[in-house]
């Protein structure tokens, strides 16, 4: 087992420096130029300037040393300066990264705990009411367009109803709570502003629930079409023979195998959940990593997109081996291999 | 005795009957009921098609058309579904966006889906170094999170439909290289493509004429399921202003006009609910598919 991870993390550790590689290439080869991007059109004009700016963050060196530079930044933790907020990266995404884990984790839950049982239910009573019920829900979740979902819901809730805050994090008569963990559901009770966290849960509700939509129409039909499949195995005949109750033989032989491709969708659903923000975050303000990343892809500040894309490589890469490694653990087959 | 014992068989024989009969029917009834969503989705989707085909001769006005005197009206009987800022027709533009949508959508998967075809399916019929080389690309392209780099690339090569088409194929490919792989790795043991072999034909023929029209199937379900999807990552794409160049109606890009509008609703809704139900539409389609290339529901 110790070398079987062992062995992942080494060829993790290789796609991530890969990745660098391309979203370097990407970075630096492309028609666009950050120069005119930034400086606008007037100081654009002047070569004194563009020559200065060039200078300044290294445009004017051979693509190697650049890639040279990035890497050994990159192994003291330096992912280089942001170009529009002048900060270095690594602190933008330090400071951005706790909204949208909360976001993400909130509306993955979200998505286990409404889609597990239901794809379990589908495939229980297949071909039942519930069954369609549950493919069409699903499959509308999965059609959503995200952004229209979250206008919607703000329209109604927020604009029509009044039942849910406006966009943000917290309204703007919450005082945010001194910064310890940078999150808002941890850093606002030790605080002690039990307002300011009750006013955070409301301001998550509808950015949760709009990007819980499309995952849990995932995690309903995984889990359905994984229990259909371990149900037709020979150990539930077997279980059905011996006379063991229905409940028994779905909850206790069944679930537990059909519970292997789950974990692996689950594994990349959050994944993508983390990094599938920008819409959501966009449209509903919300201080994490999505806006950041949309933001900088605006002005090609590069050092910000590569940061971004790194860090989400890393959280992909890292997301597959725990989903691997979990599965090797759960299925002893996957090792005799 | 006799008569008793034979009235009893008769008896269980019209309840055989009966309960046979009764299954079919219920079987049929099944079937039917599976396969409602599958024909509601092709009715929506051909709709759409036909909408996109037609739309000049169909709409009542032109999608351009600036009318600062009507803007922001509410649906009525002359603009049914209101107009935008502008005063331009919302139905209309709805109507010629789905040109943008179902053009974007097809291409993207259609060359994304044979990309990302031939290299797994050859990767898979080569093996050695060649499949190592191109599938380790392959789950290099699956450390980005797809609307990120599609994000990073549309913004760098600048807006524009084309643009961010190219941005889109370049996340696209390695989910079709990774499933063509797998379904030729299956065959490429089967004894017809020994036979094919010892008969000499070529690789190449035997890869593209003999492997991959047998494996074709789970590859068409899987481009049905991603031209809807293909299309919402479109609409986000041009939500976020990268997608196509502004007076070009394009349904992402007016539900972001129409975002701040929260009273002149329909600026936004309408052009969102044609989304989803054009992705509906491609979903029920592939789902129904997968149902019946497969009916033992052996999947995942």
């Amino acid at each position: 087992m110790l070398r079987y991870i062992t062995s992942r993390l080494l060829v993790a550790a290789a796609m991530v420096l890969l990745a660098t590689l391309i979203v370097f290439l990407i970075a630096n080869t492309v028609p666009g130029d950050p120069v005119l991007t930034q400086l606008g059109d007037v100081a654009a004009n002047n070569p004194a300037i563009v020559e200065a700016y060039r200078h300044k963050w290294g445009l004017d060196l051979p693509i190697w040393d650049r890639y040279w530079i990035f890497l050994r930044g990159l192994a003291h933790g330096d992912l280089g300066l942001s170009i529009s907020s002048q900060r270095p990266v690594i602190d933008d995404i330090a400071q951005y990264a706790p909204a949208t884990v909360e976001l993400s984790t909130v509306a993955f839950l979200l998505s286990l705990i409404f889609g597990l049982p239901l794809g379990v239910l589908a495939a229980m009573k297949r071909d039942s009411w519930i069954d369609h019920l549950a493919r069409a829900v699903s499959l509308i979740g999965v059609s959503s367009p995200t952004f229209w979902l979250a206008f919607i819901m703000l329209a109604v809730f927020y604009g029509w109803l009044g039942w849910a805050p406006g966009p943000g994090q917290i309204g703007a008569d919450q005082f945010p709570p001194p910064d310890v963990t940078g999150f808002m559901l941890i850093d606002a009770p030790l605080a002690g502003q039990w307002d300011t966290f009750w006013d955070a849960i409301a301001h998550l509700a509808l950015p949760a629930i709009v990007l819980a939509a499309s995952t849990m129409g995932l995690i309903t039909r995984t889990t359905r079409a994984a229990m259909l499949e371990a149900l037709s195995q020979d150990y539930i005949r077997v279980a059905r023979a011996k006379g063991l109750l229905r409940r028994a033989i779905m909850l206790g032989h069944a679930l537990p195998n059909a519970l292997l491709p789950v974990i692996t969708l689950g594994g990349l659903a959050y994944a993508q959940l983390l990094t599938g923000t920008v819409l959501t975050e966009t449209i509903f303000s919300w201080p994490g990593l999505g806006r950041y990343t949309f933001q900088s892809a605006v002005f090609l500040d590069f050092p910000a997109i590569m940061g971004v894309t790194l860090v989400v490589a890393v959280v992909y890469v890292f997301v597959n081996l725990l989903v691997d490694v979990s599965y090797a653990m759960l299925d002893p087959r996957v090792m005799r291999r | 005795m006799t008569a008793a014992r034979g009235a009893a068989l008769t008896d269980t024989a019209a309840a055989a009957l009966a309960a046979a009969t009764s299954s079919a029917a219920g079987r049929r009834r099944r079937w039917r009921r599976r396969y409602l969503l599958a024909a509601l989705g092709g009715a929506a989707v051909l709709a759409w098609a036909l909408a996109a085909l037609l739309a000049p001769w169909i709409t009542p006005y032109a999608p351009a058309t600036v009318n600062v005197a009507g803007r922001l009206a509410a649906p009525s009987a002359a603009h049914w579904l209101g107009t935008d800022e502008l005063g331009r027709d919302v139905l209309t533009r709805i109507i010629f966006g789905a040109r943008t949508s179902l053009i974007v959508g097809f291409t993207v998967v259609l060359i994304g889906g044979a990309l990302g075809t031939l290299v797994g399916a050859v990767a898979a019929y080569a093996r050695g170094w060649a499949e190592e080389i191109l599938m380790r690309a392959t789950d290099l392209m699956f450390c980005f999170p797809p609307i990120i780099l599609a994000m990073a690339i549309a913004a760098a090569l600048g807006i524009g439909t084309r643009n961010t088409v190219i941005a889109m194929l370049v996340v696209w490919w390695p989910k079709f290289a990774r499933l063509a792989r797998s379904l030729v790795l299956g065959q490429r043991s089967l004894e017809y493509v020994a036979a094919a072999r010892t008969i000499g034909f070529a690789p190449a023929h035997i890869l593209f004429r003999q492997i991959l029209p047998n494996a074709l199937g789970p590859l068409v379900v899987l481009l049905t399921l991603d031209v809807g999807n293909a299309i919402l990552v479109f609409a986000g794409l041009s939500f976020l202003g990268l997608g196509v160049v502004p007076p070009t109606p394009e349904w992402g890009s007016m539900v972001s006009e129409g975002r701040e509008l929260v009273s002149q609703w329909w600026v936004a809704t309408f052009p969102g609910l044609a989304i989803l139900t054009v992705v509906i539409g491609f979903n029920f389609v592939g789902d129904g598919l997968r149902d019946w290339l497969d009916p033992h529901a052996r999947r995942r």
